[in-house]
């Protein structure tokens, strides 16, 4: 019925469709989580050891801030936009984004950030060195002279992001299936629907931020130069405004797909939707009120320092009402354990654990200790490795036999579940210890005492790292040939992207289908 | 090469083989490992340590609750055992529970976790006061009314470092001069910054306070032990974040006090060597010590430069000696990572130095300046 | 009933909006907010503008320890430091300090001293009548200069706070501003 994609490289750079733009930001940010994973393994080779053996501190530290940015902006993000682009329509019975051209330009755009950031490792003075936070005034009076491109990468990025959440949150609430209430909406859609709203909010709040920074450097303001009447502290409230809604960001999508693979694997519907919409809703409202538990130590009244811990700990219940749903939709399931639950299990249980340490975390006094050390960078990266990494592994193999027709091979994708999973653990796990006997966070060399975990650390992240080369033969393995997946793919899921042949047709729901 | 890499994989190896070992107990292999806080050795650090254990225990009893229903069903509920899936997806009375125990949690745990907050934050009438600044990369200890200051360099060897030589017990957590604080005293430490946000901590304290430029920050402690502590900076400082450690020594108030009487004596000492007219090889021999603490991270070892400009034939250390006396003493204009050494070092050092980068290197230029030239040329006489 | 081009319009001015909005939140709402929040909770230990003096009675049954430090910013060569180093007043008493200042410099320098107050909470009540602080210093080459603080400590402040520790940075502003 409908015409079929333009050939050659003309399809991919004028192409308006959902599925291309999505298959696009997908390869695009797999290809940034390569490169951002080159920098984390130099990172670890030079701490296999005491010493100095390997990089600079100079160099080292523009490897933290590359791997950090690049991480967050290059392949978390765009990889949870990929995966919008690709289902949110055929989710809601849509025949394509509400705005297609300005789609393609979100995508375009994006490899000329980065392109920019990345070239800046060749310029005078190296890459960017502050850390992804970029303190003022180590980013501004203190930094090299690629921080200019820096900021206009930054920019960049943040008009992609905006771009792409408006469209998300025009096509969620305008196309629409007959009979599509929002609250029969998929969690991935909903999830993706708030992620939207934040994103929306808090991109302008990063670009008036490095505004402000390149103000400071090139025009003479002084927003964080205390000489002039600023504060460096503002800095850290500005960024932290919307560096933690940031952090919700990369994760609500991540419960949305979860949300989607746990119900098809235990063959039961999702425990609580209702609550887990109010969860969703409730975790994005508290992300605003939240910011300064990022800056116990910066020296804050104690008032301020009560209300902030308050509000962290508060975090933990709706969090918490997400796991025990969906521990509650696997109980007297029906499971089974192909890879895409494989990847889901150990998100529920791992984000879990990050979780525990982010509670750990908001205690203020605790923090005294833990803030800026190690502890914190297991934290995190257990919240972002087998949280967002691991949920966006777990959509590509949940989708890939609906997107390309074809089923991926189990035994690979399992194999690559459980290196992945033990690589992860060495690595991050020791990180717990290092952190609470003290070692600082962000430093080239360390003392000692801490030498049995970084090593173990270090054998882990290139464990996980290789493991990653196996994803990636797995999925063009598949792509090419395989066994022809059926339309419903597993066994009775729940959703319209099922109810299309695999792969799905270039164009779908150019009528749209009628929701009961 | 073949020796260099085998070393730490044979390391990992013996790790690998410790696992198996049996455990004496939990508590001795916790500390050998160096897995945890520490409980430190004031009452707040004390207090901390035990908040700390309390939100851990409750969260390794979440997970074991948590967890265990977790795999209770995915070991009995899985399809391969004939499982037959259930059909509820709902149930308010679950949900508000699982609302309401873990708000009850938090508000057991809030509790003590303000108390203490309250009492760090109550830094009023201190026996003593210590100004801290940071710069790039090391600190200042300023003893308030005291008319005592002194800077704390980290004094590892390079050769340790770039693993020329063994690295020693305390690689990277020892200092030229340590801060020496009296035990059984309130001490209030006044934290500040001389350029970029640095942190200053020290575990067995639980004081981590960041420095903050152009602004005091403040925090205290009270040890009980007399002993010596050690810390790091805990803020992204720039290249040398990592090299910046602190290290205190605490001591009974009558050893503080002769401390205290030798440090006032030697700025005395200081004042009158500054009079003194030293040799050339005097200057040269003190220079390159001096140069290896306090230039050597920009400017290179050997004088080749790296962060900072060569000193080997540049055009400063072998042109006019009062060009280069006052790049040293009043900073570049041009290049901020050159800062102002006239109020860092004393006029003997900073003579020396001069005398040492003017003539080392290949440089020879074989002049060499006086201290009471530089005391001269900072009073603009 | 609009159609969906229209409603998509509609959706996509509203998100504009609230995109230009969060912009100019955060580079013209906030630094103006943060700056009123620290003066009312004296964060960072800021301290407020000039004070105009009101005739206020002098509290002589208590005594407060206020403590002077000055540090130099980085690149910053003045030697700077205050005549004295503490002194104890009663609240509400007008007291004056000068600090020193020196140029050793060849050339002619200007710089700001940045003023900071712990405990935070004695920030509000320290008053300044006169202040170094509130102008530019420019000192030729070689010249030194006293400069002077007149301050006020209020007969509020809290029964808890005995010391007041009042701190200067003195920051090198020859080339910028």
């Amino acid at each position: 019925m409908a015409h079929g994609p333009a050939k050659g490289f003309s399809r991919w750079l004028f192409t308006t469709n959902h599925k291309d733009i999505g298959t696009m930001y997908l390869w695009f940010s797999f290809a940034m989580f390569l490169l951002g994973g080159v920098f984390a393994l130099v990172i670890r080779a030079e701490l296999f050891e005491p010493g100095l053996q390997i990089v600079e501190p100079e160099f080292f530290n523009q490897m933290t801030t590359m791997h950090g940015l690049i991480m967050v902006f290059g392949a978390v993000m765009p990889a949870f936009v990929g995966l919008a682009n690709w289902m949110i329509p055929m989710m809601i019975g849509a025949p394509d984004m509400a705005l297609p051209r300005m789609n393609n330009w979100s995508f375009w755009i994006l490899p000329f950030a980065f392109a920019m950031l990345t070239s800046t490792l060749f310029m005078d003075g190296g890459a960017p060195n502050f850390g992804w936070t970029f303190y003022a005034p180590l980013s501004t009076t203190y930094a090299p002279p690629s921080v200019t491109f820096f900021i206009f990468a930054v920019h960049i990025m943040g008009a992609s992001s905006i771009m792409g959440s408006i469209n998300i949150i025009a096509t969620i609430l305008n196309l629409r299936a007959p009979g599509m209430t929002l609250m029969k909406m998929p969690l991935f859609v909903w999830t993706w629907l708030i992620t939207a709203y934040l994103l929306i909010a808090v991109m302008p709040v990063l670009a008036g931020v490095v505004t402000m920074m390149l103000m400071d450097i090139h025009f003479g303001t002084s927003f964080f130069d205390a000489a002039g009447g600023g504060d460096p502290v503002l800095f850290q409230h500005v960024f932290w405004f919307f560096g933690h809604p940031e952090v919700y960001i990369m994760i609500l999508p991540a419960f949305g797909v979860v949300s989607q693979i746990i119900p098809t694997f235990a063959r039961k519907p999702l425990f609580g939707y209702a609550s887990m919409v109010y969860a969703t809703s409730s975790i994005a409202f508290l992300s605003f009120i939240v910011w300064a538990h990022h800056m116990f130590t910066v020296g804050m009244p104690v008032a301020g320092e009560l209300f902030f811990m308050y509000a962290t700990m508060l975090i933990a219940v709706p969090t918490g009402v997400k796991v025990f749903n969906w521990i509650t939709t696997m109980f007297r399931g029906s499971m089974t354990f192909e890879t895409p639950m494989l990847f889901s299990i150990a998100f529920v249980i791992l984000f879990t654990i990050g979780g525990f340490s982010g509670l750990m975390l908001a205690i203020a006094p605790a923090d005294f200790q833990y803030h800026d050390t190690y502890f914190v960078v297991a934290h995190f990266h257990y919240v972002l490795v087998p949280g967002a990494i691991f949920s966006i592994v777990a959509a590509v193999y949940y989708w890939l036999p609906k997107w390309c027709g074809n089923m991926y091979n189990e035994t690979m994708g399992k194999t690559h579940f459980w290196l992945a999973f033990i690589g992860l653990n060495l690595t991050f796990f020791p990180m717990h210890f290092v952190g609470l006997a003290g070692m600082p966070r962000r430093v080239p060399d360390y003392a000692l005492q801490f030498a049995d975990f970084n090593m173990i650390a270090s054998v882990g992240a290139f464990l996980f790292g290789a493991a990653q080369i196996l994803f990636l033969y797995n999925v063009i393995a598949t792509i090419r040939s395989g066994k022809k997946a059926t339309a419903e793919v597993w066994d009775n899921p729940e959703g319209l992207e099922w109810t299309l042949e695999s792969p799905a047709p270039y164009h779908t729901f150019s009528v749209p289908p009628e929701v009961k | 090469m073949l020796n260099k890499v085998g070393r730490p994989f044979a390391r990992l190896l013996a790790l690998a083989s410790m696992v198996s070992v049996p455990v004496q107990s939990w508590a001795e292999e916790v500390e050998r490992w160096g897995m945890n806080m520490t409980p430190g050795v004031t009452s707040v650090s004390q207090e901390i340590y035990g908040l700390h254990m309390d939100i851990f225990w409750w969260c390794v009893g979440i997970g074991v609750v948590v967890f265990g229903v977790m795999f209770y069903t995915m070991i009995v509920h899985r399809k391969s055992k004939g499982a037959k899936a259930a059909n509820f997806h709902e149930s308010t009375a679950l949900e508000i529970l699982w609302t309401l125990v873990p708000m009850i949690i938090l508000g057991v745990m809030a509790y003590p976790a303000t108390s203490t907050l309250l009492k760090i934050y109550d830094t009023k009438d201190a026996d003593m006061d210590v100004m801290i600044t940071g710069y790039q990369w090391k600190w200042k200890y300023e003893y308030l009314g005291e008319d005592v200051s002194f800077f704390s360099n980290m004094n590892t060897p390079r050769d340790q470092i770039e693993n020329r030589a063994v690295k020693g017990p305390n690689y990277l957590l020892e200092v030229d001069e340590p801060l020496v604080i009296p035990v059984k005293k309130k001490i209030r430490f006044l934290i500040t910054s001389n350029d970029v946000i640095h942190a200053w901590w020290v575990p067995a304290f639980a004081v981590k306070k960041d420095a903050i430029p152009g602004f005091v920050n403040d925090s205290w402690t009270y040890v009980e032990e007399p002993g010596i502590y050690r810390g790091q900076c805990a803020e992204l400082c720039g290249k040398d974040h990592g090299f910046m450690p602190i290290v205190v020594k605490a001591v009974s108030q009558a050893d503080y006090s002769e401390w205290l009487a030798t440090k006032k004596a030697e700025v005395a000492t200081l004042k009158a060597l500054t009079e003194k007219t030293f040799t050339f090889d005097e200057l040269y021999s003190q220079g390159e010590s001096r140069y290896n603490t306090s230039c050597a991270a920009c400017h290179g070892s050997d004088g080749e430069g790296g962060v900072g400009p060569a000193i080997k034939g540049s055009l400063i250390a072998t042109g006019d000696i009062t060009e280069h006396l006052s790049m040293v003493v009043n900073g570049s204009s041009k290049n901020p990572m050159m800062a102002a050494y006239g109020p860092q070092l004393s006029e003997v050092d900073i003579a020396s130095v001069i005398t040492y980068q003017r003539s080392a290197f290949g440089n020879n230029m074989g002049d060499s300046v006086q201290p009471i030239d530089v005391l001269k040329f900072k009073q603009n006489k | 009933m609009a159609t969906t081009q229209q409603s998509t319009t509609r959706i996509v001015i509203k998100l504009s909006g609230l995109v230009v909005a969060m912009f100019v939140f955060a580079i013209w709402i906030m630094p103006p907010l943060y700056d009123v929040f620290c003066e009312v909770t004296g964060l960072n230990g800021k301290t407020g503008s000039k004070y105009e003096a009101e005739v206020i009675e002098v509290d002589t049954s208590r005594k407060i320890k206020v403590q002077f430090l000055a540090t130099n910013n980085e690149s910053m060569p003045w030697s700077f430091a205050p005549e004295v180093t503490s002194m104890d007043v009663h609240p509400g008493q007008e007291m004056e300090i000068k600090y020193l200042a020196t140029n050793s410099t060849q050339r002619a320098m200007t710089a700001q001293a940045v003023p900071s107050v712990v405990p935070f909470k004695a920030a509000e009540y320290f008053h300044k009548t006169e202040c170094f602080c509130f102008n530019q210093q420019l000192l030729q080459a070689g010249e030194s200069a006293e400069l002077p603080l007149r301050f006020i400590v209020d007969q509020d402040i809290p029964q808890q706070v005995r010391t007041i520790t009042l701190s200067y940075t003195l920051f090198d502003i020859t080339n910028k501003f």
